[in-house]
């Protein structure tokens, strides 16, 4: 009796139902901005606010990532990073500097003795169009000198482009070479176009073995947008309810006010729960925003809407 | 790193996030002792009076009257001579511009308005202020427009107001409700008699000022306050036209009230809302469909969402989903900002709700419900599911109108249609699936007056609204909301 | 001693701002100065009324009802003014309360130009009204004030944006409306106000390639031209009422757009 022919290979057919959170990628635009502007309507005030405040500082990421970067900057920022407010030492730390990799060995040294890590971009940040190898070796070069995480850019040229597995392999390699630093996967989701293909990116970067989804590379206009932190959120959320498996969030570029803070940590609280409070899942990308958390901390402390005259800038 | 930077505060991290109060100040509302009626642009003195509370927290707010027939008589008729005095002979674009300054007015009293609906209905604050109020004020805007230009909405037909209208709303949405029956009937050129609810009497005692400040003339709008009793004189009376919202029950009674009577009659009466997810739908944002579909105003809407007829192959997630989902909604003080579900309106209505929810526990259904701290004063009701339910039970037929949703199965299209279908009511459905065929071949046969697809609990002043069978006839709302305030020579 | 008043400087107004014309000319009308626009004025104006179509027309129908009410108030609140650049007090109350009139519009042009269309075949077939774009206007000599308002608001209650050559023997009226406008929360560019010779101004707007729509209610012996060069980008040519109302006078600046999907399951 004659057989059928095998399948052609490449031609999968999920015939188990498998982990039905994470199959769809169908993202309702109005239903999901609706859900973002809601809670982004919590109103937090007095003792919880300064909770959320402090927790932001401890998250934060302080970013310095211009073309004029030279040591005498980063080594500022690296002190500003030890000790946000000067006059305050109630104020903590905030958890890394986020820097480009010639500016890694500065970093390193001036941070020496401080629980703040040293995350450096990679991988032709930020456009991310450059050949794999060059990648990696940028990726092993900022790792043997002593980053403690790499932030690395996603190829959203593939992506768009539907080579889903070009995109996920480069992960893949990029968390190789990465050794025992820690991964941050850079969707650009102000590059994506629809929040499908947000929801879609951050299933692969979890899938792939980043440990940090994060939304953007700041030099984009429209970047970390509430809606946009909601999918991928609620991504993060499915993959743990799915596998158990924890990644973290990391919003970046645009959020410049302490009430913006505020309303991502809000996102956080009710969509993951407090696990993800804390400076191991949870990051933000930002410079300008760290004085703004400060004025407020402030104000809360002492009643008085406060002046930037007051508070250095590094 | 520097001495200085050693010194450096290193304390851990602590567990739990807990958002202080935000409450919403109450001074923005100025409550008399003592309420009249509002007939013919003054306050009359009632005979009889009641105290109104705040559900949330049983405190006495004002006391207000209620209605005797004769009392109701007076209202009517004050109407009458408004209507035929000169509001009928006034031209559209005149009457327009009352309405325009109504609408106007409850802009810039809005958060006045909002506070007073939060304290006397037991709504969280976040919805007066951005649902009731924005949504009032709008639709006197929209039907302001049509005043004059009601040879546009019925070409060839010479439409005439009615004369006197008697409306008779709810508690839900109390100055929503008023909003809905006024502006249009006025439009059109009638004059009303309204009875708000009688757990909920403020907000529309309170729009009295708003007409006073507009200048609408006396009699044109007449509120009495009361129970029962105060509607059934109204619809006794002498009026054109009668329209309710309310339960099924006293729609009924009514409608047997007014048979041969040649007045007019428009009902928006119960629903049990089948609201449908199929396995393509984009799932979080329907479980978020789902829960804004019933414990939206604490389920207290007529077109809630109050029976969840998932598709079998999505079953588990869409519940897991669900059930977290749950634990982040916040029950508590109406005026705090942060509260997601508010107060249950009435004792009586609680009553109801446990009743049936205890039906449902017997009939063999499983209940869930999140981990909640009641405040001890206060009418409250903790956020319900209930699976493992069958179509027979008392919970999958009767409108509960509280916060409690029950969930069935399906398996195709086709007999999601069936048992949505498969009640006395049909006043609203809603529909998930991101295939934009199935979601119109599902309104073209879900047997309902208002279809939410992807989204629910929508309203727009311009959008019309009512219900098939048991729950009423007529539509509020758009160009079709002008019709029942009508007659055509 | 009698005190010496300040007197106004009758500028153009584009793209809600008040520039003199690019040309430094002026005319006396009225018995004043007032700017006289060149090409390259309508040239601008046309482009702010580009850049502020987009979100004029993306903004609720509510929304933009409110926006026209407000013009009104703001109107009724400069009445003296207009009656003194005009026929007089009746015809500013004409003209606010038209404003009114078309202001309620805005969110009823879809339920009275649209329509649900019964096919045959099992699809969903709507037609919805949409606004065409950009809109030249040439507004009437006369009457000054309520010619001017009769042409403006239709065109903008639907979502329009607009390009008005004023009234050349009374622009004063046209002037005094750029200043309601100005303070009306109406997005700039969505009414630009041209003053100067019609003759000069609307052979440029009638060939202009990036405008939508003309109104030659204004036009008197120039209109077989201007429909001419109007051909050049099939304009849609309005031959509006010049002190009317009507909801046609507003679906003349429309397109209409209709969509098809199956129902199926």
């Amino acid at each position: 009796m004659a057989q059928a022919p095998a399948l052609p290979a490449g031609f999968e057919l999920p015939l188990e139902p498998r982990h039905p959170r994470t199959r769809s990628v169908s993202i309702d635009q109005v239903a999901v901005e609706e859900r973002a502007g809601s809670l982004a309507k919590r109103s937090i005030k007095r003792e919880s606010k300064v909770f959320a405040l402090e927790l932001a500082v401890r998250m934060t990421d302080l970013t310095t990532l211009e073309g004029a970067d030279t040591p005498g900057k980063v080594a500022a920022l690296a002190s500003k990073a030890i000790r946000p407010d000067p006059s305050d030492a109630a104020v903590p730390s905030v958890a890394a500097v986020c820097i480009y990799p010639n500016l890694v060995p500065t970093a390193v040294e001036r941070l020496r003795g401080s629980d703040v890590k040293v995350a450096s971009v990679a991988t032709a940040f930020p456009s991310g169009q450059s050949p794999l190898e060059a990648k990696l070796e940028e990726v092993r070069w900022v790792v043997e000198h002593g980053a403690d995480e790499v932030d690395m850019v996603i190829d959203r040229g593939a992506f768009l482009a539907g080579r889903y597995a070009k995109v996920y392999d480069e992960i893949v390699r990029v968390k190789e070479a990465c050794g025992g630093a820690h991964l941050k996967v850079i969707l650009e989701t102000g590059e994506l176009g629809t929040y499908d293909n947000v929801r879609r990116a951050s299933l692969l970067a979890m899938a792939a073995g980043g440990d940090f989804i994060k939304t953007s590379t700041g030099k984009l206009s429209s970047a970390a947008t509430l809606p946009v932190a909601l999918v991928m959120l609620e991504a993060i959320r499915d993959v743990y309810e799915e596998t158990g498996r924890r990644v973290g969030f990391k919003p970046a570029g645009g959020i410049r006010s302490a009430k913006q803070a505020v309303q991502h940590l809000v996102l956080v609280h009710e969509t993951l729960g407090v696990d993800w409070l804390t400076p191991d899942l949870y990051r933000f990308g930002a410079s300008s925003l760290l004085n703004d958390i400060l004025m407020q901390l402030r104000k809360e402390k002492t009643g008085r809407y406060q002046s930037p005259d007051y508070f250095t800038i590094d | 790193m520097t001495e200085l930077e050693r010194k450096q505060d290193r304390a851990p991290i602590p567990a739990g996030w807990e958002y202080a109060t935000a409450p919403e100040s109450r001074e923005i509302v100025e409550l008399r002792e003592r309420y009249g009626h509002f007939v013919g642009g003054e306050w009359l003195e009632p005979k009889e009076s009641y105290a109104t509370i705040d559900p949330s927290s049983e405190e006495p707010l004002a006391e207000v009257g209620q209605a005797t027939e004769e009392e109701v008589g007076l209202a009517v008729s004050a109407a009458r001579e408004a209507f035929e005095d000169g509001w009928s002979k006034l031209p559209g674009s005149e009457r327009a511009k009352y309405l325009f300054r109504i609408a106007r007015i409850l802009q810039e009293r809005s958060r006045e308005f909002a506070v007073l609906e939060s304290l006397n209905g037991g709504k969280p604050i976040r919805e007066s202020r951005d649902v009731d109020l924005p949504l009032s004020a709008a639709h006197f805007f929209y039907y302001a427009g049509w005043a004059d230009k009601l040879e546009y909405a019925f070409p060839n037909r010479q439409p005439e107001p009615l004369g006197v209208a008697g409306q008779i709303i709810p508690w839900n949405f109390p100055l929503l409700m008023l909003a809905w029956k006024i502006a249009p009937a006025l439009a059109a050129g009638n004059t009303v008699v309204l009875k708000p609810a009688e757990t909920t009497p403020l907000s529309a005692l309170l729009f009295c000022d708003v007409l006073r400040q507009a200048e609408l003339p006396a009699g044109v709008v007449n509120i009495v306050t009361g129970d029962g009793r105060a509607g059934a004189a109204l619809v006794k009376g002498e009026v054109d036209k009668v329209a309710f919202t309310g339960s099924t029950e006293v729609g009924k009674a009514i409608q047997r009230e007014l048979a041969g009577t040649g007045k007019k009659l428009t009902l928006e009466l119960g629903g049990k809302a089948a609201n449908v997810i199929f396995d393509d739908a984009a799932l979080d944002q329907a479980v978020e469909g789902i829960v804004n579909g019933i414990y939206f105003n604490q389920g207290h809407v007529c077109c809630a969402g109050s029976r969840l007829l998932v598709q079998e192959s999505i079953y588990e997630p869409v519940i897991s989903k669900l059930k977290r989902r749950l634990a982040t909604l916040r029950v508590g003080d109406p005026l705090d900002k942060n509260t997601d579900v508010g107060a249950i309106n009435s004792r009586a209505q609680l009553e109801k709700i446990e009743e049936l929810v205890r039906s449902g526990e017997e009939e063999g259904a499983e209940i869930y419900q999140p981990p909640c701290r009641l405040p001890e004063k206060g009418y409250w009701f903790v956020p319900t599911v209930f699976t493992n339910v069958a179509q027979s039970y008392r919970i999958s037929q009767e409108e509960i109108f509280g916060p409690v949703l029950s969930v069935l199965t399906f398996r195709t299209p086709d007999e999601a249609v069936e048992k949505a279908n498969n009640t006395p009511y049909g006043l609203s459905a809603g529909v998930w699936t991101e295939k934009g065929s199935r979601i119109l071949s599902m309104a073209q046969k879900l047997r309902a007056g208002v279809i939410w697809a992807n989204t629910y609990n929508r309203f727009d002043p311009g959008s019309p609204f009512g219900g098939y069978k048991e729950s009423g006839f007529g539509r509020e709302g758009g160009l079709h909301g002008l019709e029942p305030y009508l007659k055509f020579e | 001693m009698t005190r010496l008043p300040i007197r106004k400087t009758y500028k153009l107004f584009i793209g809600g701002e008040f520039p003199r014309s690019e040309s430094g000319r002026t005319y006396e009308a009225e018995g004043q100065n007032v700017a006289l626009a060149s090409r390259k004025d309508v040239r601008d104006a046309v482009r702010a009324a580009r850049a502020a179509f987009g979100k004029w027309a993306a903004m609720t129908a509510y929304n933009r009802g409110q926006v026209l009410y407000r013009i009104a108030e703001m109107m009724e609140a400069r009445r003296a003014e207009f009656a003194d650049l005009c026929s007089g007090p009746k015809e500013v109350e004409r003209s606010i309360d038209r404003v009114v009139w078309y202001a309620g519009w805005a969110d009823k042009l879809a339920q009275v130009l649209g329509s649900s269309n019964p096919v045959a075949g099992p699809y969903f077939n709507f037609t919805v009204p949409e606004p065409t774009g950009v809109v030249g206007i040439l507004a009437p000599g006369e009457p000054a004030l309520a010619g001017l308002v009769s042409r403006i608001a239709p065109a903008i209650v639907g979502g329009n944006a607009a390009v008005v050559v004023a009234s050349e023997s009374h622009p004063l009226a046209a002037v005094e409306l750029a200043e309601v406008l100005a303070t009306a929360d109406v997005p700039g560019g969505v009414v630009n106000i041209l003053t100067g010779r019609g003759e000069e101004l609307a052979p440029v707007l009638a060939g202009h390639m990036d405008v939508n729509a003309l109104d030659v209610s204004g036009a008197d012996g120039q209109v077989p031209e201007l429909e001419r060069l109007a051909a050049e980008n099939v304009k849609r040519v309005v031959h509006g009422a010049p002190d009317d109302q009507s909801p046609w006078e507003i679906a003349g600046f429309l397109e209409l757009k209709t969509v098809w999907h199956p129902i199926g399951v």
